[in-house]
């Protein structure tokens, strides 16, 4: 009883008080108008790539270790510490389970890259915990030292072995994928034929059933576990109240250290999985600098979903679909992506007038005038701003509805036991 | 009253001492983990130390972080996270190349013009943060986390040769064209050892101007009092909106200082092989200086110390990311000791305090009895 109560209340924001929580026939009603949108897109500017089954396969490839990263910053922030130190763990998450998984096979490296993550979350704990620190700072010197150990540490490991390198691992065996043979191949040749709609489903579905590793699926399932776990059990409940206020759980008889530090070696677990899902089951080797700041991604994916895990897992989607468009073919697809957003626009700008709001719909209009001259004008666009495309997404995400976005209450906040008498 | 400023003073170096000490302890143990002489590769280091032309590394090297750990300071003094610092450097060295390679005026105005370009950038780059901050509410950490990211493909896209780079003949490298002769920085000639950039010394005299302007104007308090408290700085009359984006422009303005060192005193061109992760350098060092303008240049010139002296080690068999290691560990030695100390010394304030309440309780119950 208790725990739905105020998983409502944590859901409604306090501006407005109008907006309520999305049912599931209006999510699956947004997300089939999404799908609509981008298939009208692909049809216009034929850029037949955009939702075919490699495109679709190598974005849920390309999200999951964003989603398991922004998974980690959820945990830690929900519990009341920020934790900008996940690209560490990340890394550390990558040599672990490379050093692990070559020698006694992935599963067993995977096992390590979350210890070796969990390693990275407990001195995370101890400094912002029990020491009180900056959670900032604190999250600053783990990067550091995340990458001083690993890049020390592979002199003396990866350099003696046989086909590795002080900068890179030897191969690791890889993780079993699943295939569901007929389904698979029939929705390839559905989506081959670039219907309307139908062929974007079946690329989706498509992209869903093939080559699947192992791996991703337990990704994937961890997101409804964590919703469950936090939302729907006691520990859950007293997790959460860490984070929101710590004061008023102690008074109830909440051991709040106990949680922040259980909450933060969780985190780091899911960041080191993070890393070690890059390298096992991404790239099947562990490469110096191979998180490449999917740490700080993951934290702007779990900002964008507004500290919710489902809002975390979209924006991951969306930074594994931007990553996966520029992988494959890219300029083109971005091309394309550029009319999605100016059809985005449009309606944005619809929706403000609906609303009286002429400011914003006169700023929503020039910006989309300029994106379908932009379109119009050119065939592709610069890799580079493909780079920057997630990264200025979430600044927008953020200008435009970052007062709408709420936070734990006492996130980032120091905390010393005893401080509610 | 001297006592008290002896207590404070020792208090102060405590935090320091501490924190290297445990940081060297805990190198060693590192070291002895992996099997490697713990004493060595310190020693072999202090020892390169003692050779001018590495000093004349280190002494190069301390001014550009001095400049990059005073613009976080900054931010740090008005309680912002100037997580951006590295890409306001990056963006605005590679404009600044960029403006100083097209025009040739006489010496000191082209060296200004450079100047005010690099500032006007870093400044323009932070405060795109700084209004994020002031109107929408944004962190200044993830908006600034962003920016660098964004600065990256900028730079990578700006210097492309069909925009405005330049690609030297018989090179893969790219660059924004050289800066003439009357935009060089004079330097001052140490012989063979190499030369120490003029630079150098604009930035440690901005360390002064740091300092006046914190500590003896009314700006700087009105910085550091909505540092210490939004809301009571606002309820004196402070507009801390603003607060926070005039603390922005100024912190990305020294960013943009930052990349002048070794643009005017050496490179005379940005390429892709400029020295990058500067800013994140800065953070560390603001944090081990406690944003103290002989602090900061103390930790710079430690941290420049560990960089430069480290580069041979793996000449004699050691790894060289021994002083990577060394920096992650003194940070966190660095916010430890520091949050200890302070501890102690509240708790020893309050002792105090609790004495001299007793002793003048008891001398007022005296006099009441006298009475």
């Amino acid at each position: 009883m208790s725990t739905t109560t105020v998983s409502a209340t944590s859901q409604a924001p306090k501006a407005g008080g109008g907006r309520k929580k999305l049912s599931l026939p209006w999510i699956l009603l947004i997300v089939a108008g999404a799908l609509a949108l981008v298939s009208l897109v692909r049809v216009i500017s034929g850029a037949n790539d955009l939702t075919s089954v490699g495109q679709v396969s190598g974005a849920l490839q390309l999200a999951v270790p964003i989603g398991l990263a922004g998974l980690g910053g959820l945990w830690a922030e929900r519990a009341g510490v920020v934790n900008i130190g996940l690209e560490g763990m990340m890394i550390l998450g990558t040599w672990f389970g490379a050093w692990a998984g070559y020698q006694w096979g992935p599963w067993n490296g995977v096992l390590m890259g979350v210890v070796g993550g969990a390693l990275g979350g407990l001195l995370h704990a101890i400094i912002t915990v029990t020491f009180n620190v900056n959670h900032i700072v604190s999250g600053v010197a783990v990067n550091i030292l995340a990458v001083g150990m690993t890049q020390y540490l592979s002199n003396y490991t990866f350099a003696e072995a046989e086909g590795g390198s002080s900068k890179q691992s030897p191969r690791i065996d890889p993780i079993t994928d699943i295939t569901i043979p007929g389904l698979s191949d029939w929705m390839s040749d559905l989506q081959a034929k670039h219907w309307f709609l139908v062929s974007d489903i079946a690329g989706v579905i498509g992209g869903l059933v093939t080559e699947l590793s192992l791996l991703t699926i337990v990704a994937v399932l961890l997101i409804p576990a964590s919703i469950w776990v936090l939302w729907r059990t006691s520990f859950g409940l007293r997790l959460r109240s860490c984070g929101e206020n710590p004061v008023a759980a102690e008074s109830l008889g909440v051991n709040v250290y106990k949680y922040k530090y259980i909450a933060v070696v969780i985190s780091g677990g899911l960041a080191g999985l993070g890393g070690a899902f890059l390298a096992i089951v991404s790239t099947g080797i562990y490469q110096e600098g191979q998180t490449g700041g999917r740490g700080y991604i993951g934290l702007a994916a779990m900002i964008f979903g507004n500290w919710m895990p489902g809002g975390m897992a979209l924006g991951a989607g969306l930074f594994g679909f931007t990553d996966s468009l520029k992988l494959r073919g890219g300029a083109e697809n971005v091309h394309a992506m550029l009319l999605l957003v100016g059809i985005l626009l449009v309606l944005a700008l619809a929706w403000q007038l609906y609303k009286k709001k002429y400011v914003q719909a006169g700023v929503a209009a020039v910006f989309a005038a300029l994106l379908f001259l932009w379109y119009a004008l050119t065939d592709q666009v610069p890799s580079q701003f493909v780079d920057a495309a997630p990264y200025v997404t979430t600044l927008l995400v953020l200008a435009l509805s970052a007062q709408r976005l709420r936070m734990p209450k006492a996130d980032g906040l120091p905390y010393r036991k005893g401080q509610g008498k | 009253m001297k006592k008290i400023d002896k207590d404070k003073l020792l208090l102060g170096a405590a935090g320091p001492v501490l924190a290297l000490v445990s940081a060297f302890v805990l190198t060693s143990l590192v070291l002895l983990a992996t099997g490697v002489n713990p004493i060595e590769p310190i020693r072999l280091m202090i020892e390169n130390a003692g050779y001018e032309d590495v000093q004349v590394l280190i002494v190069n090297q301390t001014g550009t972080y001095y400049l990059a750990a005073l613009a976080v300071a900054i931010g740090f003094r008005m309680n912002l996270f100037n997580i951006g610092v590295d890409g306001q450097y990056r963006l605005a060295a590679m404009l600044s190349a960029v403006v100083g390679a097209a025009v040739d005026l006489p010496g000191p105005i082209q060296i200004l013009l450079i100047v005010v370009v690099a500032m006007a950038t870093g400044a323009f780059w932070s405060g795109i943060a700084g209004v994020l901050k002031a109107r929408r509410g944004v962190s200044e950490v993830v908006s600034t986390i962003m920016l660098n990211a964004i600065a990256t493909s900028l730079i990578a896209w700006l210097l492309l040769p069909k925009n405005l780079g330049v690609q030297p003949a018989g090179s893969n490298d790219l660059t924004t064209g050289d800066i003439p002769e009357s935009g060089w920085f004079p330097a001052v000639s140490m012989g063979d050892s190499g030369e120490i950039y003029g630079f150098t010394f604009v930035a440690f005299a901005l360390g002064v101007v740091y300092w006046f302007v914190l500590n003896r104007t009314r700006f700087g308090f009105d910085l550091r009092a909505t540092g210490a408290s939004e809301s009571a700085a606002q309820a004196s009359g402070v507009d801390a909106k603003k607060m926070i984006l005039t603390s922005m422009l100024i912190s990305g303005a020294v960013a943009g200082l930052a990349g002048l060192p070794t643009l005017l005193g050496d490179t005379h061109t940005y390429s892709l092989s400029f020295p990058v992760g500067v800013g994140f350098t800065g953070i560390t060092i603001a944090l081990l200086g406690r944003n103290h303008p002989v602090g900061i240049f103390f930790s710079a010139l430690l941290i420049a110390f560990l960089d430069k002296a480290s580069a041979s080690l793996d000449q004699y068999g050691y790894a060289k990311e021994i002083a990577t290691i060394m920096k992650g560990l003194i940070v966190i030695a660095v916010v430890v000791s520091y949050e200890l100390v302070r501890r102690y010394g509240i708790r020893r304030q309050q002792q105090k305090v609790g004495e001299e309440l007793a002793a003048g309780g008891a001398m007022k119950t005296e006099k009441e009895v006298a009475a």
